[in-house]
């Protein structure tokens, strides 16, 4: 609405502001991206752009007779479904949590979002060694269990912070006014309080769902085979062809491969996450 | 459209705080009744218990000769209009206003359901706007789309929770003439909750003024004005507020701050002698004795003060003259002041006096007033010892006759318009 009103020499600045901050951000990605297509023996050219374009590597990874293949396929099955079932515990329980701070007075609401902070501050690697030695005594080390649990320590914080922020912000007067105008307690709920609650749920389950797909200090330390080990993890495992090729293209085209759903996601639901943001804008 | 009842309406929290305490009010079918007072006095409460969202710990309330008390909001056919208009910000303007109807599928069809959101629109001026979402349209766009919601309804009554304050003065007065009109024309019950004074009283058939959860007077906003039963009600109504001032009783006569009254006969009997009182006058009963003319001025007492501050409206002047108060009348004072939501601040006497007045900041001045005007109060009951029921019920009276004619005029007005455009088309 307000581009119009730029001046010239603004709207230079902020295309070189945008410029600047795109090529910091996506240079990697870039850089990861063309290093896919290369071939191994490419690898040390030290050109951008592969001479050869090649799919070897996502053969490698994908194909039935890649070498990668097994360990790639099998650690995006753990990763996807480790990520989704944390995040939709995180989710399903933040939700509870930050609508109960949000609009109820309870003794402990200080203790509990102060708490959730404290566990989120923690870094993951002063837990992690205990939490192995743990894990391994009862059992829980390379299980997909043994991976939500933690996961579940570093999406809820973040989950009930963002979505106690987001509830307070929905006026619950509103359900009042629907119970007033007729409709029954769970009218009032679905018709005027989902509806702008779901954006915020939305956008949270995104945040957890990355957190908990991005991790790699757990999934490293807590599993020891195909049973339980995420992508990330697995990236490290990658071997070349033979002991004295370098299995970087290997890695570049997993990480493409593991990139694309984030960017499938935020693309897709791109509006919702906005709306998720801004629908603070609505009271009056 | 129907009467509302209350009887003997108590609300407890849980701590046993009475928010609420055995308030019993009629309002009738097409009255509109204002609850006023400072805050936390309960009115709110008290609305959030007529429409349902709010539990009554004792009493009664019926609507339309039907008891409510354990009936669901949504069952109890009311329209209301929230402090912050609560629309469904996902929700355009036409849905938000078919909200109501569209609950209710089995009983409008599509095409019935447009025509009376147009229908509302139009009263309201909406029109261009059904498209719109609330967060795009301003306060007072708002606040129409609100009252929008509830016309539709056509609900037995309407509920106004402050809706005015999120308005800046001049769209304020707007809206309230808005709302007389539409209640005016549509007949119907309504109850409107203010802590405003000005809308208390341009609005209201009667209001009802509440102090701490119990109720202290209903009648016309006249006879509020004239026969305010207690200090509460006649420090609360009136802007300038009332002056207090306290005064001793020596014989026939009340020895003041400023002058010496006689006492009027009827309640010179209800003092004794050497007690103390506290003496209301309103800020216009006062005048610059020099632009008087002679034969007012002898009817009434003149006295001389020094005055500190001068505000000049255009209209009226006010004068204010600073002066000190000891002992139970202060304090009795001071008590008013804090539940009146006052500042605590110095006492001083406030003067509307005539824009002609020459009277200028620091002047020593010469006020009259007419000591038949003089409120007497009872300091340890802050009972209105000048109160006269019958002339508080005579206004009231006269009151409610120019409500049904007031009511049956703008009917005949519809009708009229609609034989109009009946005729047109």
């Amino acid at each position: 609405m307000n581009t119009g009103k730029l001046t010239t020499s603004q709207r230079i600045w902020w295309a070189i502001g945008t410029i600047v901050v795109l090529v910091w951000a996506l240079f990697p990605v870039a850089s990861i991206l063309a290093t896919s297509f290369k071939l191994p023996s490419e690898l040390t050219l030290g050109t951008f752009l592969p001479r050869t374009w090649t799919l070897d590597n996502y053969e490698q990874i994908l194909a039935p007779s890649g070498a990668a293949q097994d360990l790639f396929l099998s650690a995006l099955r753990n990763s996807v479904g480790i990520s989704l079932i944390a995040t939709a515990i995180a989710v399903v329980l933040a939700t509870l949590a930050a609508y109960a701070i949000a609009r109820l007075d309870f003794p402990g609401k200080r203790i509990i979002l102060t708490t959730a902070l404290g566990v989120s501050i923690f870094p993951v690697i002063s837990i992690v060694t205990p939490l192995f030695n743990l894990w391994r005594s009862i059992g829980l080390y390379d299980t997909w269990i043994g991976l939500i649990i933690p996961y579940l320590s570093l999406t809820l914080p973040i989950s009930i912070w963002t979505l106690a922020a987001f509830f307070r912000q929905i006026p619950w007067e509103l359900e009042q006014a629907a119970q007033v105008d007729g409709a029954t307690n769970w009218q009032a709920f679905r018709k005027a309080i989902v509806p702008l609650a779901a954006p915020g749920v939305f956008t949270t389950a995104l945040i957890a769902f990355f957190i908990a797909w991005n991790d790699f200090v757990y999934g490293i330390s807590l599993t020891s085979t195909d049973a339980a080990r995420p992508v990330p993890a697995a990236l490290a495992f990658f071997t070349g062809a033979s002991q004295f090729e370098s299995p970087v293209g290997a890695i570049s085209a997993a990480a493409i491969v593991v990139t694309i759903p984030v960017v499938i996601l935020v693309v897709l639901f791109q509006r919702q996450i906005v709306s998720g943001l801004t629908q603070g804008a609505v009271k009056g | 459209m129907a009467a509302i009842t209350l009887r003997h309406i108590v609300k407890q929290y849980g701590d046993g705080f009475p928010a609420v305490n055995d308030v019993s009010l009629d309002i009738a079918d097409g009255e509109f009744v204002i609850l006023v007072g400072p805050s936390g006095c309960g009115k709110s409460t008290l609305l959030r218990m007529i429409v349902g969202l709010e539990d009554i710990t004792s009493g009664d309330l019926e609507i339309g000769g039907r008891r409510v008390n354990e009936v669901a909001p949504k069952d109890r056919q009311l329209a209301m209009v929230f402090q912050n208009y609560a629309l469904y910000p996902h929700l355009t303007v036409f849905e938000n206003i078919a909200f109501p109807l569209r609950l209710r599928k089995s009983e409008f069809s599509e095409e019935q359901i447009k025509q009376k959101v147009e229908a509302a629109a139009a009263t309201l001026e909406l029109g261009e706007h059904l498209q719109r979402k609330p967060a795009n349209l301003s306060g007072g766009q708002r606040q129409r789309v609100a009252m929008g919601r509830a016309i539709v309804r056509e609900a037995e009554a309407f509920l106004f929770d402050e809706p005015l304050s999120n308005l800046d003065a001049k769209l304020r007065g707007q809206m309230r003439t808005e709302i007389s009109r539409m209640q005016r024309r549509m007949g119907t019950t309504t109850v409107y909750v203010t802590h405003d004074q000005t809308e208390a009283m341009t609005l209201g058939d009667r209001v009802a003024v509440l102090r701490r959860g119990v109720l202290q007077q209903v009648a016309s906003p006249r006879a509020l004005y004239e026969q305010p039963v207690n200090l509460f009600v006649a420090g609360f109504i009136g802007s300038p507020p009332m002056n207090f001032l306290p005064g001793e009783v020596h014989g026939n006569r009340l020895r003041l701050p400023f002058a010496e009254v006689e006492i009027p006969q009827h309640i010179a009997s209800r003092l004794k002698e050497g007690s103390l009182v506290v003496v209301g006058i309103r800020p216009e009963h006062f005048e610059d004795a020099s632009v008087l003319e002679e034969h007012r001025r002898a009817q009434g007492v003149t006295f001389d003060v020094d005055v500190d501050v001068v505000e000049w409206l255009g209209a009226e002047l006010y004068a204010y003259v600073p002066f000190s108060i000891q002992g139970d009348v202060a304090r009795k004072l001071e008590e008013l002041d804090r539940e009146l939501d006052g500042e605590g601040m110095r006492t001083q006497l406030v003067a509307a006096l005539s824009a002609d007045s020459r009277v200028r900041d620091g002047d020593r001045a010469q006020l009259w007033f007419d000591p038949s005007r003089l409120m007497i109060f009872d300091p340890e009951t802050s009972e209105n010892l000048s109160h006269n029921a019958e002339a508080a019920q005579e206004i009231d009276r006269r009151n409610e006759q120019e409500r049904r004619a007031s009511i049956e005029r703008a009917h005949q007005r519809e009708l009229q318009q609609r034989g109009q455009t009946v005729a047109a088309s």
